[in-house]
């Protein structure tokens, strides 16, 4: 009996084994656990899209609670994003935008055809914010408590089912 | 003429040995620093390419703020640190030793141990048995068939 069990020890560890590697094939591998979680989000000072004067900081959103989305005019993705958002906007969420490496300055005029969810949107050129975020590609969106903390970041677009089930409960909860 | 030949033909094949090219002007202290960590370091858009090798915007740029830093007097360490604070250790495609990984350094030790332990009881219980030929030879008809006295 103790001689059987023994023996089927290998396939036991074979089964744990595949189950875990099975798990892994269907896992997201853009999905990089972000070590921002937690930690206050970055400073720095970026202008506006098509206004240079107007400098923004993050200190400024202090006890707000803020998404900072980076996205990009030649990011496909982003446009599927940009209903969504949009409605967001309508529903009172602080959306705030990071042109990330717009080398050919289309943000403004896409935002004046489509319109723009942003409070503000930020001008990213040579992606150096981007970088000190930990961002790869676009979209990525960064949700920030009113202490200024990075609570959750969603790698890829934003569509009804990942605002209904990751970022509103989140956003809900840090507004409290 | 004949030596013009050969120079040209030695020039043409230094050229294409010499890989990636590099931005005119830059130290070569620095792009021969940066080439060797590059190759440690992940690049996160193609992930199963290095830093060094990746053609990706994403590593263009991270090459460039790598580069920056050195020149700032940043030491290896300080530039790693600095990566691994925005990107994690996936950056690194050798992960550290801290708690997180401890199953990813020392499991593959764990079987190994699990093998050598299989492999030594199997072989204490095969010498623990009898020799089935010594049980044989001191059979006395086997011994004498064994000896050929067979009829």
């Amino acid at each position: 009996m103790n001689k059987r069990l023994i023996m089927l020890l290998p396939l036991a560890v074979f089964v744990v084994l595949a189950l875990f590697l099975g798990k892994g094939l269907f896992l997201n591998p853009r999905e990089v656990p972000s070590p921002f979680i937690g930690r206050p989000a970055p400073q720095f000072a970026l202008a506006e899209v098509g206004n240079p004067a107007r400098s923004f900081s993050p200190k400024e959103m202090l006890g707000k609670v803020w998404m900072l989305n980076v996205w990009a005019p030649w990011c496909v993705s982003c446009r599927q994003e940009h209903g969504v958002l949009m409605q967001l906007k309508d529903q009172g969420v602080v959306i705030v935008g990071l042109n990330w490496k717009d080398k050919d300055r289309e943000a403004a005029e896409l935002m004046a055809r489509m319109g723009t969810p942003y409070v503000i949107n930020l001008e990213d050129l040579d992606g150096r914010v981007g970088i000190d975020y930990g961002v790869t590609g676009t979209p990525e969106t960064f949700l920030i408590d009113k202490q200024g903390i990075i609570r959750y970041k969603q790698t890829g677009p934003i569509n009804a089912e990942v605002w209904t089930e990751k970022l509103e409960p989140r956003m809900k909860e840090m507004a409290k | 003429m004949k030596w013009v030949m050969m120079f040209m033909a030695l020039a043409m094949s230094v050229s294409a040995f010499a890989g990636e090219a590099q931005p005119v002007g830059e130290d070569p202290k620095i792009e021969a620093r940066l080439n060797v960590l590059a190759e440690d370091l992940r690049c996160l858009v193609c992930q199963n390419e290095t830093l060094a090798g990746s053609h990706a915007e994403l590593a263009e740029d991270l090459r460039r703020e790598i580069r920056d830093q050195m020149k700032q007097g940043k030491d290896d360490k300080q530039v790693v640190e600095y990566l691994v604070a925005r990107y994690g250790d996936f950056v690194l495609y050798k992960p550290p030793f801290k708690p997180l990984t401890v199953v990813l350094w020392l499991g593959p030790l764990v079987f190994l141990l699990i093998g050598a332990l299989t492999w030594w009881t199997i072989l204490k219980r095969r010498r623990a048995q009898p020799d089935a030929m010594e049980n044989i030879k001191t059979r006395p008809e086997a011994a004498r068939i064994l000896n050929g006295d067979a009829e």
